[in-house]
């Protein structure tokens, strides 16, 4: 019988949240899977049940301290189905897009800047030392300078809309609990030139990343996959509302224009043995086949245009890589990323010039349901919340398909395939391919502790043991 | 004892007295509480069981102050001509703390996702006495079914404090006998006077007192929660206390 070894990456490192990767290597160090696991579990989606549905958008945002707007919006569009508002006013959709596209930017910002910029700049076989954010102040403070602003600025764009930067209160059933005064729009106003300019340095340093490293990047975790984001009725790049939009490796339409309310009609969800992570799929493409990807660059691959002049002009180059067909370049996320900060930054500005942000109308309600659905583009992709509410206003059941769930497959698949072209047949395993490895996982921004409701960061430990159990070699690296 | 914090007519004829809070001389009415006198002297005393217009009760302990060196309950110990009160000293604090502290442990105290957050006389009282160690006590994290049977109102008594605020608001100034305790000792908790909320044949109206006085997020009105926003709910403001220690000055 020949033996596997098991490599395992255990934790991951500069991601959100708490997971796993474990390689399995043949006799001949041949690299024949890699996985990786979720091994934590929380459960709000047993426990939210037999609570008022008014609770849910506050106890859901508590999922995740990067993006709980992101879950307090799709639980309120949800809600906003039950208490029979499919129309907020102009005031509430307004303030809570502007909440949104703040939250989207700075947590883009976090990710391309404080978790994935060393990798970038300083190699992924750079040593251990220098491939953390402190190397980039030490190297790059004025770049690390823009970064924090550039996230406190999105933070701040929160606490004006949410009352607080991190789990705030600013989506109710049917509406907002606040508008935005004079004095909070001005304060936000007078950075926007500022913010722009940095946005467009952004954009340069990750498409010239791109462009600069291009044959390595098409050979690093590329490969075809659907793609699912919602767009807006006219194809344009929507995030906060839409209808969801499938399409093909070869750019062909799945599906287009589905109200997301009628999820279950398109996707389905498999659950494997080894992660607390579930597997979803397209349905009309099957389970093997129905895998798809989610986030920046499945939007710009979903998207038709962008409505803001320098986000549109990104998105032009962008796809112009690629002659219009998608792109499937893991590594492309990055990229991707920034075309959409720049789009945030703009919708920000918009936003903050529109009278309706000072409206009075706040909510609004009508005839109650028993079942919403939200939907939204949360940072790393598409979120979907589901609920059911009986007659007494309790909540029965509840369905969360969380963006990064729905980077599931696609994130193992990255990892096999960095896997098999850097560590098969490699006589020794270095701390440098291992990060190879984190990279690729990287590029997903994955939020392990929304998907999977991880808590706590470990020092990374791998371990290769044989199929008897046998630890033939561990390491360990403190974060 | 007389209800306490209604003045009347009377109080003129009645026999003033003076006494200390920490060294402060006041004044007060002879057969008034500590409590009464202090809030007239507007000296606040820290307090959850009670509130003005309210019969006290002196279950909750938290107005435990020292009266000639001796504790006692504040809301209910009548003040004396002479008497040496300490209210806010170090030794007193860490009472109330403590008191603070078992009520957060000894029910299911989640603020982040609690609507009555910005409101809740228990979180105001968490924040003033700084309970923020989680581990000097075990959570007892009781399982308490939610009672959302009526159409506008949900008891969730996972958040009950026990101060009877509601049966005392509900029998004397709602007249309507909406609530009581059941239950002994470590299993007492407030009830409905029925099978649930449903079938106790009340509206709104009948239990508008009741449903005010609630110093949590235990008695609450269905589908209003988190409408106020952060920054500008009662206590983000105005924290418990703020009104009787404007008074000071203006006593008498």
């Amino acid at each position: 019988m020949s033996k596997t070894k098991v490599i395992e990456i255990e934790p991951l490192t500069r991601v959100e949240g708490h997971g796993k990767v474990s390689i399995h290597l043949d006799d001949n160090n041949q690299v024949h899977d890699a996985r990786l696991h979720i091994v934590e579990f929380r459960g709000f989606e047993r426990f939210i049940r037999g609570r008022p549905y008014w609770e849910a958008p506050m106890i859901v945002q508590r999922l995740c301290g990067i993006c709980p707007v992101s879950h307090n919006l799709a639980a309120a569009k949800a809600m906003d189905q039950i208490v029979g508002a499919p129309r907020l006013t102009p005031t509430a959709e307004k303030i809570r897009r502007l909440t949104h596209y703040g939250q989207i930017m700075q947590s883009h910002v976090l990710h391309f800047f404080h978790l994935c910029a060393p990798d970038l700049l300083f190699g992924f076989d750079a040593d251990a030392s220098m491939r953390n954010v402190f190397a980039l102040i030490n190297l790059k403070p004025d770049l690390a300078m823009q970064a924090v602003r550039m996230r406190k600025f999105g933070q701040e764009v929160i606490r004006a809309t949410s009352g607080k930067k991190i789990h705030g209160a600013c989506a109710i059933p049917g509406g907002v609990n606040k508008n935005l005064s004079i004095p909070e729009r001005d304060a936000l106003l007078k950075d926007m030139d500022q913010m722009k300019k940095w946005a467009q340095g952004a954009l340069v340093i990750a498409r010239d990343y791109t462009l600069e490293n291009l044959s390595m990047i098409e050979r690093f975790a590329t490969f075809s996959s659907s793609y699912l984001a919602l767009v807006r009725e006219d194809g344009a790049l929507d995030l906060y509302h839409g209808a969801l939009r499938a399409m093909d490796g070869g750019g062909n339409l799945i599906f287009d224009q589905a109200d997301y309310r009628n999820y279950g009609d398109f996707i389905m969800e498999e659950v494997k043995p080894w992660s607390y992570m579930k597997f979803p799929f397209i349905k009309m493409r099957g389970r093997i086949d129905g895998w798809y990807r989610v986030g920046p660059l499945a939007r710009l691959n979903c998207s038709g245009y962008i409505d803001t002049p320098e986000a549109a002009k990104a998105l032009v180059e962008f796809k112009s890589l690629t002659g219009g067909r998608p792109n499937h370049m893991t590594l492309a996320y990055h990229w991707a990323r920034m075309v959409e900060v720049i789009h945030c930054v703009e919708k920000i500005g918009e936003l903050l010039n529109d009278p309706d942000l000072q409206g009075e109308d706040l909510a609004v309600k009508g005839d109650r349901a028993e079942e919403g659905i939200g939907v939204i583009e949360a940072p790393r992709g598409t979120l979907i919340h589901h609920y059911r509410v009986d007659e007494n206003d309790l909540i029965t059941y509840c369905n969360l398909i969380v963006s990064t769930t729905n980077n599931n497959e696609a994130i193992n698949r990255a990892i096999t395939s960095v896997a098999k072209s850097h560590l098969s047949g490699a006589p020794r395993i270095t701390d440098g391919m291992l990060n190879h490895i984190e990279v690729a996982v990287r590029a997903y921004d994955p939020c392990l502790s929304c998907a999977t409701h991880a808590l706590g960061q470990m020092p990374l430990i791998v371990e290769v043991f044989d199929t008897s159990g046998v630890l033939i070699e561990s390491r360990t690296r403190e974060k | 004892m007389s209800r306490h914090h209604e003045s009347s007519g009377q109080e003129d004829s009645a026999a003033r007295i003076s006494f200390t809070i920490d060294g402060e001389t006041c004044a007060a009415i002879a057969g008034q509480t500590i409590m009464e006198a202090a809030d007239g002297a507007g000296v606040y005393i820290p307090r959850l069981c009670d509130e003005e217009g309210l019969d006290p009760q002196g279950s909750c302990r938290v107005c435990t102050v020292k009266v000639n060196g001796r504790p006692v309950a504040s809301c209910v110990h009548p003040v004396g001509a002479g008497d040496v009160v300490e209210n806010d000293t170090a030794e007193i604090r860490g009472w109330r703390r403590d008191l603070v502290r078992m009520l957060f442990h000894e029910g299911n105290h989640l603020c982040p996702i609690c609507e009555a957050s910005g409101r809740c006389e228990l979180q105001a009282m968490g924040h003033r006495f700084e309970t923020f160690e989680a581990d000097l006590f075990p959570y007892l994290q009781p399982v308490r079914p939610v009672d959302a049977s009526h159409p506008d109102i949900m008891l969730d008594t996972n958040r009950c404090i026990r101060c009877g605020r509601c049966i005392r608001a509900s029998r004397d100034l709602d007249g309507k006998h909406v609530f009581g305790y059941v239950g002994r000792g470590i299993n007492k908790r407030v009830g409905v006077n029925g099978i649930d909320l449903s079938h106790t044949d009340i509206d709104l109206d009948d239990m508008a007192a009741a449903l005010e006085t609630c110093p949590v997020g235990c008695i609450i009105r269905k589908r209003l929660g988190f409408f106020s926003p952060i920054g500008r709910r009662l206590f983000d403001m105005t924290p418990p206390g703020t009104a009787i220690q404007k008074r000071k000055g203006n006593s008498k």
